[in-house]
């Protein structure tokens, strides 16, 4: 039997059927992450408590328990961002080279109780700095549909573990495009849920106005799957809205006939690649097959987004990054890599004496005019269609300069400014098989309708059933 | 607007090599000039947003040692502790 770009809810049915065992299946994975990672480099630590993890569930006891525990024995991985309580968390930076945390992050021990077996910690850029992939201080992520190309970042680990099949899914953060970016250059699933659905506790921090939890699957079923799991106040986030639960898989196979799809003009411009375009218009025309109206809409604040969100994102990460001075763990400052240097100044300069009311006030302002764009046009419109990224994957050391890779953020951030909630479906690829990828937004805690939304689109075009050859 | 980059290192508690000084010096002053279009934008009266939560007065648990690290817990990463405590530099030289 091949297993490989199997789903949670195939190895789930796989488990029902009693095709194979936990174990089989924890086998399989880190046999696969044993082949394939060392050319990949997803995993920066590998959980050497898996197997034993996996034995547990299979005694006849624990199998008692696939009932009431929907990640029942599903491999995971982490972004190394997020703590692990005993397994060594890097933020992908040599600061915390060594540093075994002593408890672990909400949405790991909701995962891990849910029954979902972690194989180990993923590379990400240092601190989730990052587009490319490229800032990690543990070397690059490859991706795997051209070794040449980067994986997109800054969850760079997660995207490629499920793209190459090392793990099913896998967790991820989303602060400016960090989840729907290498998504969409992996050919995976990824959401970014509204600002305030997921804990952030025990997630490194890095600007926690925009932080956002989510994850990477191969399709949109095993997304709304996840966040069953993750979603809710846990008491130790106070941004996390104490909200009725709802069930995420509801909705899924209703059909899209009659809801109203904007396509904001401001994103579709000449600075798209030919083509994202072609994916996109093609992707457009699949929705009004499917029976929604697609409508252009304006967001006239959008060519603001770039310029706000690295005035708040670095005055923020500025701040959260100022408490690792290596005393009570990790290395001292001189660790920190050139692009946390530079955050870290650029943040100082936004927020120091003087410059505050023309840079860091100016920019809240701006973003409360980016925010009023995306109500304004919700009261037209169900939910927004756009592209992820104005170009597909780019080779390894092509953006060299900071500002040109920032700017590949473009069409990511104004989501995040706006708290809004946004997934990354597979809408084909480019001429070179180079994956391109198409986020659904909607206003907040619209994650129900998005997920509607993807899976429609996915059971029409089924990207997601192509995989990467990999050796 | 350029950056002082010595000013701001100093500031931000980094230690710059100087070819460090150099190159940062060139790419923060870019991004500065970037950042600056939003100066085309009349934001007077506009409330600044500062989260997008809408929630306020939310408060924590009372009863803190629930949720409270042991104290070989919090000391845990470094190695560097004596008698349950962080073993740190001195701060104030007192012979000067």
């Amino acid at each position: 039997m091949d297993i490989t770009n199997f789903t949670i809810s195939d190895i789930l049915n796989g488990y029902k059927e009693k095709k194979f065992s936990v174990g089989e299946i924890i086998k399989f994975y880190l046999e696969r992450i044993d082949k394939l990672n060392p050319e990949l480099n997803a995993f920066v630590t590998i959980d050497e408590n898996a197997i034993k993890n996996a034995k547990d569930l299979d005694n006849s006891l624990a199998r008692k328990r696939f009932n009431s525990q929907p990640l029942f024995g599903i491999p995971l991985g982490i972004k190394d961002m997020f703590l692990t309580k005993d397994v060594r968390t890097t933020a992908g930076s040599k600061v915390l080279e060594n540093y075994i945390p002593p408890y672990s992050a909400t949405a790991v021990t909701k995962l891990i109780d849910a029954g979902a077996i972690s194989l180990g910690k993923l590379n990400c850029d240092a601190w989730a700095h990052g587009s490319s992939g490229e800032n990690s201080d543990f070397g690059n992520t490859l991706n795997p549909w051209n070794k040449d190309y980067v994986p997109g970042g800054s969850s760079s680990g997660s995207a490629v573990s499920v793209a190459a099949s090392l793990v099913p899914f896998a967790t991820g953060t989303d602060t400016g495009g960090s989840i729907r970016l290498p998504a969409s250059f992996t050919n995976t699933v990824g959401l970014k849920p509204t600002y305030g659905l997921v804990s952030r506790y025990g997630v490194i921090a890095m600007a926690s106005s925009l932080d956002s939890i989510g994850h990477f699957t191969k399709t949109v079923e095993d997304s709304a799957t996840i966040l069953n799991v993750t979603a809710g106040a846990d008491g130790y986030d106070s941004t996390v809205a104490k909200r009725e639960k709802e069930n995420y898989l509801k909705d899924l196979n209703k059909d899209i006939k009659g809801l109203k799809i904007g396509v904001p003009k401001e994103y579709v411009t000449n600075a798209l690649d030919k083509d994202t375009k072609q994916v996109f218009e093609k992707s457009i025309k699949t929705l009004g097959d499917l029976g929604a109206e697609v409508i252009e809409v304006s967001l006239p604040n959008t060519d603001y987004a770039i310029a706000t969100y690295y005035i708040i994102q670095p005055s923020e990460v500025s701040s959260n990054l100022a408490r690792y001075d290596g005393i009570r763990f990790g290395n001292d400052r001189s660790y920190f890599g050139k692009e946390a240097k530079r955050r870290i100044m650029l943040g100082t300069f936004t927020l120091s004496s003087g410059y505050y009311d023309a840079y860091y006030k100016k920019a809240m302002q701006v973003r409360t005019l980016i925010i009023k764009d995306f109500t304004d046009v919700f009261s037209k419109v169900d939910a927004l269609v756009a592209p992820v990224s104005p170009t597909p994957a780019w080779k390894f050391g092509s953006k060299n300069d900071p500002l040109q890779m920032y700017l590949s953020d473009a069409l990511t951030v104004p989501v995040n400014l706006a708290g809004i909630p946004a997934i990354s479906v597979p809408a084909g690829f480019s001429e070179n098989k180079l994956p391109i990828g198409i986020q659904f937004i909607g206003p907040h805690f619209s994650e129900k309708l998005l997920f509607q939304i993807g899976s429609s689109f996915e059971k029409k075009t089924e990207h997601y059933k192509q995989t990467p050859l990999l050796r | 607007m350029k950056i002082d980059v010595k000013k701001i290192a100093k500031l931000s508690k980094l230690t710059l090599t100087a070819s460090e000084e150099k190159e940062f010096g060139g790419q923060l002053n870019n991004i500065v000039e970037y950042i600056e279009k939003l100066n085309a934008i009349d934001t007077k009266g506009i409330e600044p947003t500062a989260q997008v939560t809408g929630l306020k007065n939310v408060t924590r648990n009372d009863n803190y040692t629930d949720d409270m690290l042991t104290q070989e817990q919090a000391l845990s990463g470094d190695k560097n502790v004596h008698n349950g405590l962080f073993v740190v530099d001195k701060l104030v030289d007192t012979n000067k």
